[in-house]
């Protein structure tokens, strides 16, 4: 497909930002560990959307390549991520993130 | 009539987010997600980047969302923990955060309103991606490797862990 | 000449030396090093004495350094040799000496020997300075060291408290005179424009005409500093608690020479008395009430040294009364006389006192003559010369002032009748003393302990109190007023009866504490006299009288603040902080969802504050 569709950025940009909340109103409000890392997907992935979309703009491959550097990151988080997930069901024999709160004080 | 396709696309994306963050059964969340980044995907190709829209559709949902699978198997996070997830998803913890975003999205609507611009009707195909990967973004790829290797190597070592546990547990 | 800086240098060498070697060198070390810097400075004394009358008794300036550089005001540390500073340095260095030498065998056993002569060569440092100070900032500096050093030589046996309390009712209450030299100092700056002494001098006499209120001021300040220094009216009350410190320490300090530090200063600024008479006559009132006041004080003591210190304070009273009278040279020879024969007192009281083993109460001593000759020998020479006896030093002296006190305009037979009163008792309270101590019923068994290095002293001493008034005290004609003592013949029937009062004394003081027939113990032991008996003992109720008025005061309204309204502030400040710290870390959680929610809130808030400000 050589053609595109000429979509006007402002709309996208919402459309970025609107998925971008719903993530982070998913981290605020979840408290399983694993829907946290699900909510922070979500948010990277507007993220890469709007990359996309400005790269799109300006009729070059930059935006697509920067998408490609978050998805390599994303999977990398997400590797780790569920790793450390698995570790904490092993100690503590729950996924509540609220009682991981050593760090306090 | 394509414009009418990005407006369908950009809905289900929105709705489907939506009901990934409600869910109660992390199966369901997770299918749910699948298709919102599927709606993404679509979103892509109708913006002329074909490259993009492979990825995501590949690794986005088709390994990550899958990595995903596997850790909910494993923990056997199905119609059981359903119930827990339930009693911590309680109407009173929604309000504060709703609260918040819905304050920030405003501001974000306020700053993004009145840009002229639209994208190019022009698509960016993948072999303009691949010119630019093998040239000005040489390094950029060499240091997203070394990134996946070294999240390899930490997969290693938490699983590893993981599984001894495991077989310490059962015997 | 030029050796003149040695003279307070070996003092300042031989403190620097004990008090970097605190402790470690051995004893014999010590006292060379102690006792041996001054008895060099005292041979110094004599050859810069010999060089001085050979030039012609000439004023010397020798001048060190330049201390500040602030503004015009430029003083520098000058030592100034004339007739007045050389008897003065000889006193000290000589007397001084005399005293090392005594102590070196008085305190051995002291486990602060070494303690002991690091402060004694420091303190007569401050001494030499301040008598050798070409400007009023270096005596002032010698003045402030020898306070200071009064106050580490009385309390030096500091594990008992109440010798720490004696110490600093002394600091405190010569600190009163102190800042009152201190404003003089000021005012006299400020009116003159110079410190240094011979300007000071020359400058009142040109700026003030007789009986200017300005003068009158600055020379009551400066007799307020020096009744404090010397323990007259109305600041006496710390010189009988000073006894607490060893009998050196009152030989040298509290006899021979820090407490003629205040006489050394008048008789200095002599000129700023001359232009106010009625300072001058203010002079003579304090020495003379205070003389009056202390012979009493002494008759009925009985601790030995509280006798020797009411006793020390009753002569400077003279000394003060005769530069009242106008007898300058008069009140410098007894101030050299009386260093004589008091050191030489206070030495025999401590030989004695180391003999009945510490033992300061003179009813528990008796019957110690034969046992202990040679502080018997030099208590009578000691008291004779006290008493001013005929032919002793403090015969010259002390009937010098009187008989000059008769040709004080106001009232001079008034005046010579309150000292000759004050004499007959000097006679009466010396006898008591010789009695009580060493004749009748022995109380407690002597010991006799002192070398050679305690009996030599007590016999140079006892020669200087017999001969030392023959050669009278030519050196300071050139610098006092009055011409020197051989200006002032007396002629006619008063000399006979100023000889004789001491006589009489004498003869009433062997009646009455000698004998057995005569003796009034029953009277002075009967309940009607014993209110002015206890009136007299405690010093004319000063002592009372200051606990009563000054210091309990000042301790109820200490009491008020006893928990520091200014402190108050700070340790708000604490709780405070306090406060806040707790306050900040509860806001650490330590959940994740917390954390999140408050990097969100304020994301919202920046980017309000973005949008609102552009």
């Amino acid at each position: 497909m050589m053609t595109a569709t000429a979509i006007p950025l402002e709309h996208l940009l919402i459309v970025a930002s609107l998925l971008f909340l719903i993530g982070l109103t998913g981290v605020l409000i979840r408290r399983n560990v694993l829907f946290l890392l699900m909510s922070l997907e979500i948010m990277l992935n507007a993220c890469g959307l709007a990359f996309v979309a400005a790269g799109a703009r300006w009729t070059q491959a930059d935006g697509q390549i920067m998408y490609m550097l978050v998805l390599a990151v994303a999977a990398a988080e997400v590797t780790i991520g569920l790793g450390l997930i698995l570790q904490l069901q092993r100690r503590y024999r729950h996924l509540d993130i609220d009682a991981a709160s050593e760090l306090s004080g | 009539m394509e414009l009418v396709l990005f407006y369908i696309a950009a809905t289900v994306s929105v709705i489907t987010t939506t009901l990934v963050i409600s869910r109660t059964n992390a199966t369901h969340a997770l299918i749910y997600l699948i298709v919102s980044l599927l709606s993404i995907a679509v979103i892509f190709f109708l913006l002329g980047a074909p490259f993009a829209a492979a990825l995501e559709i590949l690794i986005y949902a088709g390994a990550i969302m899958v990595l995903f699978l596997f850790v909910v198997m494993m923990l056997n996070l199905g119609p059981a923990a359903a119930g827990q997830e339930a009693r911590w998803l309680s109407p009173g913890t929604w309000i504060g955060p709703t609260i918040l975003t819905f304050i920030l999205f405003l501001e974000m609507l306020y700053v993004l309103t009145g840009m002229p611009e639209v994208t190019s009707a022009i698509a960016v195909p993948p072999k303009a991606v691949g010119e630019k990967l093998f040239g000005p973004y040489l390094l950029a790829v060499e240091l997203s490797s070394i990134l996946l290797l070294a999240a390899l190597v930490g997969a290693y070592h938490f699983g590893r862990r993981y599984m001894r546990a495991r077989r310490e547990d059962s015997s | 000449m030029d050796l003149l800086w040695l003279i307070p240098a070996l003092p300042l060498t031989g403190f620097l030396i004990l008090l970097v070697t605190e402790g470690r060198l051995p004893n014999v070390m010590v006292a060379v090093v102690g006792a041996g810097t001054i008895g060099l400075a005292a041979l110094i004394t004599l050859l810069v004495g010999v060089a001085y009358a050979d030039a012609g008794s000439e004023p010397y300036s020798q001048i060190l350094w330049q201390w500040m550089a602030v503004g015009d005001f430029t003083p520098s540390i000058t030592l100034y040799l004339d007739g007045l500073s050389l008897v003065m340095t000889g006193v000290i260095t000589g007397v001084g000496f005399l005293i090392h030498l005594y102590a070196t065998g008085y305190m051995a056993g002291d486990a602060g020997y070494s303690r002991f002569f690091t402060y004694m060569n420091l303190f007569v440092f401050a001494m030499l300075m301040l008598v050798l100070g070409d400007n009023l900032l270096v005596l002032y500096l010698g003045w402030e060291g020898v306070g200071l050093c009064s106050y580490l030589l009385i309390g030096f046996y500091h594990d008992d408290l109440a010798n720490g309390y004696a110490a600093r009712k002394a600091f405190v209450v010569t600190r009163v005179g102190d800042t009152a030299m201190a404003i003089g100092l000021f005012l006299l700056y400020r009116e003159l424009g110079t410190l240094e002494i011979q300007a000071v001098l020359t400058g009142a006499q040109a700026s003030w005409e007789s009986g200017s209120p300005m003068c009158t001021l600055i020379a009551l300040l400066l007799l307020g500093g020096a009744v404090g220094k010397s323990a007259q009216l109305p600041l006496q009350t710390w010189l009988p608690d000073a006894m607490a410190g060893p009998t050196p320490v009152s030989a040298l300090i509290h006899a021979a020479t820090m407490v003629t530090a205040g006489v050394y200063l008048i008789a200095r600024m002599h000129d700023l008395y001359l232009i106010s008479a009625d300072a001058q006559f203010a002079v003579a009132m304090v020495g003379l009430a205070t003389l009056f006041i202390a012979s009493f004080t002494a008759l009925v003591q009985t601790d030995i040294k509280r006798i020797l210190a009411y006793s020390t304070m009753s002569q400077i009273g003279y000394m003060f009364f005769a530069l009242g009278v106008g007898a300058w040279s008069a009140a410098i020879f007894h101030l050299m006389t009386h260093a004589f024969f008091k050191a030489l007192l206070f030495l025999a009281a401590g030989s004695v006192i180391l003999a009945v083993h510490h033992e300061q109460d003179i009813s528990r001593m008796g019957g110690l003559w034969r046992r202990l000759p040679v502080p018997f020998a030099s208590m009578v020479i000691g008291s004779a010369a006290l008493a001013a006896l005929p032919f002793t030093s403090g015969y010259y002296s002390k009937d010098l002032i009187l008989l000059t006190s008769l040709d004080h305009p106001a009232g001079g037979v008034l005046l010579w009748g309150v000292a000759a009163i004050a004499a007959f008792l000097t006679v009466l309270y010396s006898s008591r003393l010789i009695f009580r101590v060493f004749f009748g019923e022995m109380v407690t068994q002597p010991e006799d302990r002192s070398g050679l290095n305690m009996n030599l002293p007590l016999i140079v001493l006892a020669v200087a109190s017999v001969a030392g008034g023959w050669f009278g005290l030519s050196a300071v004609a050139g610098v006092l007023p009055d011409g020197g003592i051989d200006a002032h013949e007396h002629q006619g029937v008063m000399v006979w009866v100023t000889a004789a009062v001491p006589l009489v004394g004498l003869l009433v003081g062997c009646l009455v504490f000698g004998t057995r027939r005569f003796a009034i113990t029953r009277f002075t032991r009967s309940p009607a006299v014993a209110p002015l008996r206890k009136f007299w003992f405690g010093g004319w109720g000063f002592d009372a009288f200051y606990q009563r008025v000054l210091i309990d005061p000042f301790v109820a309204i200490a009491q008020l603040n006893k928990n520091d309204a200014v402190d108050a502030i700070f340790r708000g400040i604490v709780v405070v902080a306090g406060g806040l710290n707790t306050m900040f870390a509860s806001s650490q959680t330590g959940k994740l969802r917390w954390y999140a929610a408050n990097m969100a809130l304020g994301l919202a808030t920046v980017v309000l504050i973005a949008v609102v400000l552009t």
